[in-house]
């Protein structure tokens, strides 16, 4: 084996293994390989107020990941934020009176939308808005409610 | 008055450098069509540069990864956040250790001996020697090595970060009790295929350029003399070392804002 053809050899092995490496990266490592790139259909939700929730946050339903959230934004009309959520097209099959609220994963996780699945015979469609919506649940307000309950207690 | 004097002249020499450097990257690029009839060259130099580092990079990535993922546990833990370590250890490494560091050590192993080689080919009047058979010395050696290095540096940044996540992963799951697939889960979920691996890699890809441009100019321009080579191969390591911690802030800053 002359030395030339040794040298091509490793150079090519070298490069494979690189490009392994970068295969790796983006199919082990990344959310490349996940089929959340499939197709997905839209549904709106309103809510009073949205949190930390943001782009790209999973929505689920029983815990299962059923889609993301595509875009967050404020609607100036009823001032209340809109979130858009896309929802893989094989779950289908979700009830128009399903329950959206905005959920914690632990105590100080990141917030995802947890969908309740309502009991009505008619199933969300692209573009279609579920009506009943919990809110995040804001730290600040919480403990501010309760002072103000333990405060009431004391004046009656 | 003397100091002066040496202020203006180490501003004016600087100025000339930083020229010549600017004017030596447009000339090798010209040798780029000469190199397309001659890939011979290219796969010699991606042999000294690109293979010859592998394993220094194998072995410091499966030990960054290691470390990241023993200290990494220890400080997660206190938080019970153990499961987010996967996470720590790629992201750190995609994002940040893995160009840096592989561009340390490539600047280290591959730059040195770069600058100090074709140092030693002016000091011995090799440069001369191609000039005088009419053949471009710039084109026949410089730009091989330039492009090898461009090419080299993003593969060996891959490896790395694919080594240290691998390290990461012994120690983590293998050694202290994390979970297999919690480990690959929470890192699939968290790390973006743009927003982390895609700007890793432009990352490496303008440390190969700088790198290796920094260690052929350096090379290049030294004093033609034994003292002028070792001196062109310090420099070589010291500049590519600060350019490529500088230019990382620039680039991180741009990329993750």
């Amino acid at each position: 084996m002359s030395k030339m053809r040794q040298l091509e050899i490793l150079v090519g092995a070298f490069m494979a293994t690189g490009f392994v490496a970068l295969f790796f990266l983006a199919m082990n490592v990344s959310n490349l390989g996940a089929v959340n790139s499939g197709d997905s259909y839209k549904v709106l939700a309103r809510f009073d107020n949205i949190g930390g929730l943001k782009v790209k946050s999973p929505v689920t339903m029983a815990g299962v990941e059923v889609g993301r959230v595509i875009d967050i934004y404020y609607d100036a009309q009823d001032f209340r934020a809109v979130a858009v959520l896309g929802i893989y097209s094989q779950f289908d099959q979700i009830p128009d009176d399903t329950f959206a609220k905005i959920l914690t994963a632990g105590l100080l996780g990141e917030q995802y939308v947890g969908l309740d699945p309502g009991g009505s015979e008619q199933v969300l469609k692209d573009g279609g808005e579920i009506v009943l919506t919990q809110s995040a649940l804001v730290l600040e307000e919480v403990i501010g409610q309760f002072i103000f309950g333990k405060a009431q207690e004391g004046a009656q | 008055m003397e100091w002066l004097a040496a202020l203006g002249r180490a501003g004016l020499s600087f100025s000339a450098r930083l020229g010549r450097a600017n004017l030596l990257f447009v000339a090798m690029l010209r040798g780029l069509p000469a190199l397309l009839r001659r890939p011979r060259l290219l796969i010699e130099q991606m042999f000294a540069i690109g293979v010859l580092t592998v394993l220094i990079i194998a072995v410091s990535g499966i030990f960054v990864g290691m470390v990241l993922g023993l200290q990494g546990y220890h400080i997660l833990s206190r938080f019970g956040a153990e499961a987010t370590l996967g996470v720590m250890v790629a992201a750190s490494l995609v994002r940040e250790l893995g160009p840096v560091v592989t561009a340390l050590l490539f600047a280290g192993r591959a730059g040195s001996a770069m600058s100090a080689e074709i140092g030693l080919m002016k000091a011995t009047e090799q440069l001369s020697g191609l000039e005088m058979m009419a053949v471009n010395p710039e084109h026949r050696v410089l730009t091989p090595r330039l492009i090898a290095g461009i090419i080299s540096m993003p593969l060996l940044a891959a490896l790395f970060s694919m080594l240290g996540v691998y390290g990461g992963w012994f120690v983590g799951v293998g050694l202290l009790g994390v979970d297999d697939g919690t480990y690959w889960a929470q890192m699939q979920s968290q790390i973006d295929w743009n927003e982390d691996v895609v700007n890793g890699v432009v990352k490496s890809f303008v440390f190969g350029v700088v790198c290796t441009w920094i260690a052929i100019f350096q090379g290049y321009d030294c004093v033609p003399t034994s003292e002028g080579v070792s001196r062109a191969t310090t420099r070589t390591v010291v500049h590519s070392s600060l350019a490529v911690l500088g230019l990382d802030f620039v680039l991180t800053a741009l990329m993750f804002n």
